[in-house]
């Protein structure tokens, strides 16, 4: 009797004790497995900067430091410079970011003070579509759209108003092509509006009710709570928006491509064509003969690949230091 | 009193003013998704027929329709996700359950974020050297394999935020009756963040399902009906591209109709995604 019951408990113990051990062991794998994952995060961007690097080795040795500083692109000769795409890509994105943020941060001004609390979500996902809309169509539509619209009205009266007037004659010269630096400014404030608007929401909503009311206590109006103690309380996280939106703007490609116009050189003017890093590789990429030609468009992607790493590393940093305020 | 009384005019003055600006602001914001889409029904709607969803994509002058363009598209989208998926739900677990304080994980979030806003452009670079320049031609797999990484930062950075929602109660009493780490995590913190999860899930497939420049040197395009996935492969963002630059008018009408039915896909995915996960929001 005692016998059955020893055996019994003994063996019971003996499958309880192997559940437990293949327990343990599914349970080391299913963890090597997510770590294996998050590390594989890590490699794809090493992978991607190490692919960069190689592809690029063949143009940067041969032109060295002048890659940067040269405007000419002459696929013919094989003479490659990078001068007049980065300018581009800077010039459109800072146009782009001074049009947005003003814009953005009104419209964060708008969701959190004044919309009636049943409109703030319809409104807020309105702006966040905006985001979601594919950068090709933003292409499409600026080509056909937008552009014949800047041309055909906005350009031609900017061009009389500034007539006469020094720099900026030089700066809106014409002709209007309606396709320009100009026009894939305005294209890209449009498209990174729904990055600073919702990143500035965010912030905004992390400032403490207490010290907006004790301003509005004393009498300040809806603008000077704003100014005075929204914008300095957040002002590390707008920056934050800011960068990552910047960070999106230097990067941004199909839409660019459509309306930048694709002209590798410098013009003071800014209705002038242009290109960018993004556009220039999209554009000659499947077209490059030449290992040279292939090889020094890879190294515009490096370029634009350690931009935009420097930029939306500063920008997570600043949105960092936000999150670990309103954490503590 | 009198100063004081211009004081108070003048500050009220400013502040309509101040608040006007933003609700113009808003307007702008509105209006540019208003002129858009407006434009985008009224270009591609006319294009919308039968033919679009039947007919392979035409030689230049001749009628056709998108047939192959779609098949393609989604293709690869399908084999991006389910490629992407597994490998970002497991790094998000990892990041939320297994390593939640370990450096690891504060280093994975901030290159994952970096990977989330990386120009998808430089994303097909690396997939041109890491596939295309060995295999010798571009293939519908590589562009497959680019999307795929455009949708991993998207599904590890919504499913980390949606375990650590989960409430440590519920793994406790998981683990209190005896049940092994990975058990906890299947059965109780991924089934209580799943439509969180499934959010992120969508959202990445609306993310690339509108991608060009991620396949223009990966999986090229094809005029033809092909699935053969060792071969260049059509896809809708592609041929909205090479039609919407050409010379001719029924390849622009189809650009229109393309950029119509990719639109409609992305924001209908986007605003289903939000129902699943909206209501938490309104606290």
């Amino acid at each position: 009797m005692t016998a059955v019951s020893e055996a019994a408990t003994s063996s019971a113990m003996r499958t309880r004790e192997a559940t437990v051990r293949r327990f343990a062991v599914t349970d080391m794998v299913f963890r090597a497995a997510t770590r294996a994952s998050a590390i594989l995060v890590l490699v794809l961007l090493g992978g991607v900067a190490i692919s960069l690097v190689a592809g690029s080795w063949q143009a940067l040795s041969k032109f060295g430091f002048s890659f940067l500083t040269t405007e000419s692109w002459n696929p013919v000769t094989e003479n490659f410079g990078a001068l007049a795409p980065i300018y581009g890509t800077i010039v459109t994105s800072a146009i782009a970011i001074l049009i947005a943020v003003p814009i953005g941060i009104g419209i964060a001004v708008f969701l959190t003070e004044l919309c009636p609390r049943p409109l703030r979500r319809p409104i807020g996902i309105a702006v966040e579509l905006l985001a979601g809309i594919p950068s090709i169509i933003y292409g499409i539509w600026g080509l056909f759209v937008f552009a014949p619209f800047l041309q055909t009205t906005v350009q031609p009266f900017i061009i009389w108003l500034f007539k006469g007037v020094p720099g900026l004659s030089s700066l809106f010269a014409g002709p209007p092509y309606g396709i320009g630096l100009l026009t894939s400014s305005l294209i890209l404030a449009i498209m990174v509006l729904p990055f600073i608007t919702s990143i500035t929401k965010d912030v905004f909503d992390t400032v403490p009710a207490v010290l907006k009311e004790s301003a509005y206590g004393i009498g300040c109006t809806t603008w000077e709570v704003t100014r005075r103690v929204v914008i300095p309380y957040t002002r590390v996280g707008i920056m934050g928006g800011v960068m990552l939106g910047l960070g999106r703007a230097l990067g941004e490609t199909m839409a660019v491509t459509f309306v930048i116009g694709n002209a590798h050189r410098i013009s003071a003017s800014l209705f002038a064509p242009g290109t960018t890093i993004s556009a220039t590789i999209a554009n000659e990429f499947t077209e490059a003969d030449g290992d040279l030609y292939t090889s020094s468009l890879v190294s515009l992607g490096l370029i634009l690949f350690i931009i935009t790493f420097v930029i939306l590393a500063l920008a997570r940093y600043m949105l960092l230091r936000i999150d670990s305020r309103t954490g503590a | 009193m009198s100063t004081a009384q211009s004081l108070h005019q003048s500050r009220k003055r400013k502040n309509a003013v101040m608040m006007a600006l933003c609700v113009i602001a808003a307007g702008i914001g509105l209006a540019w998704l208003a002129l858009i889409l407006g434009a985008l029904l009224y270009k591609g709607l006319s294009g919308v027929n039968l033919a679009v969803f039947t007919e392979m994509t035409p030689p230049p002058g001749d009628a056709g329709g998108l047939l192959n363009a779609i098949y393609g598209s989604i293709v690869m989208t399908v084999i991006g996700i389910i490629v992407g998926t597994p490998i970002g739900v497991l790094a998000g677990t990892y990041m939320a359950e297994y390593g939640r304080f370990s450096r690891l994980t504060t280093v994975v979030r901030f290159i994952n974020d970096i990977l989330l806003s990386a120009p998808s452009i430089i994303i097909g670079l690396f997939v041109y050297e890491l596939m295309v320049r060995p295999m010798g031609h571009f293939s519908a797999i590589a562009g497959a394999v680019a999307l795929s990484i455009l949708v991993i930062p998207v599904v590890v950075r919504t499913t980390e935020d949606m375990l650590n929602l989960v409430p440590n109660a519920l793994r406790e009493a998981g683990t209190a009756i005896g049940a092994p780490r990975w058990v906890v995590i299947r059965s109780v913190a991924y089934r209580a963040a799943l439509s969180g999860i499934v959010t992120g899930i969508l959202l990445a497939i609306a993310r690339i399902s509108g991608e060009t420049a991620p396949l223009l040197f990966t999986a090229l395009n094809n005029q033809f009906w092909s699935s053969n996935l060792n071969a260049p492969m059509a896809s809708l963002p592609v041929t909205i591209f090479q039609f919407a630059l050409s010379p001719y008018e029924e390849w622009q009408q189809l650009a229109w109709t393309g950029a119509l039915i990719i639109t409609l896909t992305v924001l209908g995915l986007s605003i289903f995604a939000r129902s699943l996960t909206g209501r938490r929001e309104d606290r």
